[in-house]
């Protein structure tokens, strides 16, 4: 009885092993409020799926729940990828509803806007922790990209061994500077790219397929 | 008038720091290497909540900062505490530990952090050798 039990574990484990390969691997797209994370995440959607995974805006921390896209099919070079993307609220140390009055905003909306927004950070903190397979880190071009959140977020990555693409996305912008992302990560390849207009995402698929799959 | 009286991690109370001026807690590395990461965190908290500076000589662990900007959105309430502000020196070492150093659990990227409220502190300057602060008082 003993050696069929055994038998059937190491079976069962072969199994599993074979059929977790298969499974979808979890893509966090990570970043700062407004570096284009939720555009990014409905391209990518648009483009192999046809749907959208949220709203889009200029507005801090839209994005105030982690929302997931499953069985994202993407092809490059007859290779098939599947990922489920998770696109995260923007992280942040510090969240003031006064930010939001500033876009006409009433005060309860902007208080309920920033509890939601902290709740999201947090979330977002948990999936980085506990359950993404790999991280897809979306940066503004056109803003510096030395900030402490970043230099944080790409350590706490880097710590668990988290595959790693960084995107230099909003290359549309006047003040876009790619190689002072690539410079602040020299560690790590950076992809440049439009998620609004959608410029250079044949590379970013590329990469994501390489990177992911 | 009474001195300021000691609070559950040793220091003074920070009532001193209410109108006079602000109040820099520096924390050795050999006291944050007995407490647990949530301790470790709460003593921060603690401390950045009632208006003070909190330097570390050593810094926290990925995982540790990954928990104090979770811990710190929790706490976070309109009009009352906005966040922290947190600088350390973007050492290079950070992203360069080696394998036996990840395998045995050493951290060689301790780095001095500055902690403090971010209706408080402002950054005015960071490089590899240098973080200059702006602190305002409440």
């Amino acid at each position: 009885m003993g050696l069929l039990t055994n038998l059937k574990d190491s079976i069962s484990r072969v199994t599993d092993g074979l059929f977790a390969a298969d499974e979808p691997k979890r893509i966090g797209i990570y970043g700062p409020p407004n570096a284009g994370k939720t555009t990014l995440a409905n391209r990518i959607a648009r483009d192999w799926t046809g749907d959208a995974v949220g709203p889009e805006s200029h507005i801090p921390h839209e994005t105030r729940r982690a929302r997931r896209k499953e069985n994202v099919e993407i092809e490059r070079d007859g290779r098939k990828v599947t990922i489920d993307i998770v696109d995260t609220p923007g992280v942040t140390t510090k969240v003031d509803y006064k930010e939001f009055l500033d876009h006409d905003m009433e005060k309860d909306d902007a208080v309920r806007r920033s509890r939601e927004a902290t709740e999201g950070v947090a979330e977002a903190m948990h999936w980085l922790r506990e359950d993404v397979d790999g991280v897809i880190y979306v940066l503004d071009s056109s803003t510096d990209p030395f900030t402490q959140v970043n230099t944080m977020l790409i350590g706490i990555i880097e710590s668990q061994d988290l595959p790693a693409l960084i995107l230099a996305n909003k290359t549309d912008l006047p003040g876009s500077d790619v190689q002072q992302i690539a410079n602040a990560f020299p560690q790590h390849e950076t992809i440049p790219l439009s998620a609004l207009e959608g410029e250079n995402m044949d590379e970013v698929y590329t990469k994501i397929a390489e990177y992911f799959g | 008038m009474p001195g300021p009286t000691p609070n559950v991690d040793g220091g003074a109370s920070s009532d001193d720091s209410d109108d006079d001026g602000v109040r820099i807690d520096m924390i050795s590395g050999a006291r944050m290497e007995g407490l647990t990461g949530m301790e470790k965190i709460r003593l921060i908290l603690d401390g950045v909540r009632e208006g003070n500076i909190v330097i570390l000589e050593e810094g926290l662990s990925p995982d540790e900062e990954s928990k104090l900007i979770e811990v710190t959105m929790t706490e976070i309430s309109p009009d009352d505490f906005t966040g922290i502000e947190i600088e350390t020196y973007p050492k290079a070492e950070a992203s360069n530990q080696s394998f036996l150093d990840k395998l045995m659990g050493r951290n060689s990227a301790q780095k001095l952090t500055v902690i403090g409220p971010a209706n408080r502190i402002e950054t005015l300057h960071k490089d590899e050798n240098l973080i200059s602060t702006l602190v305002s008082r409440k």
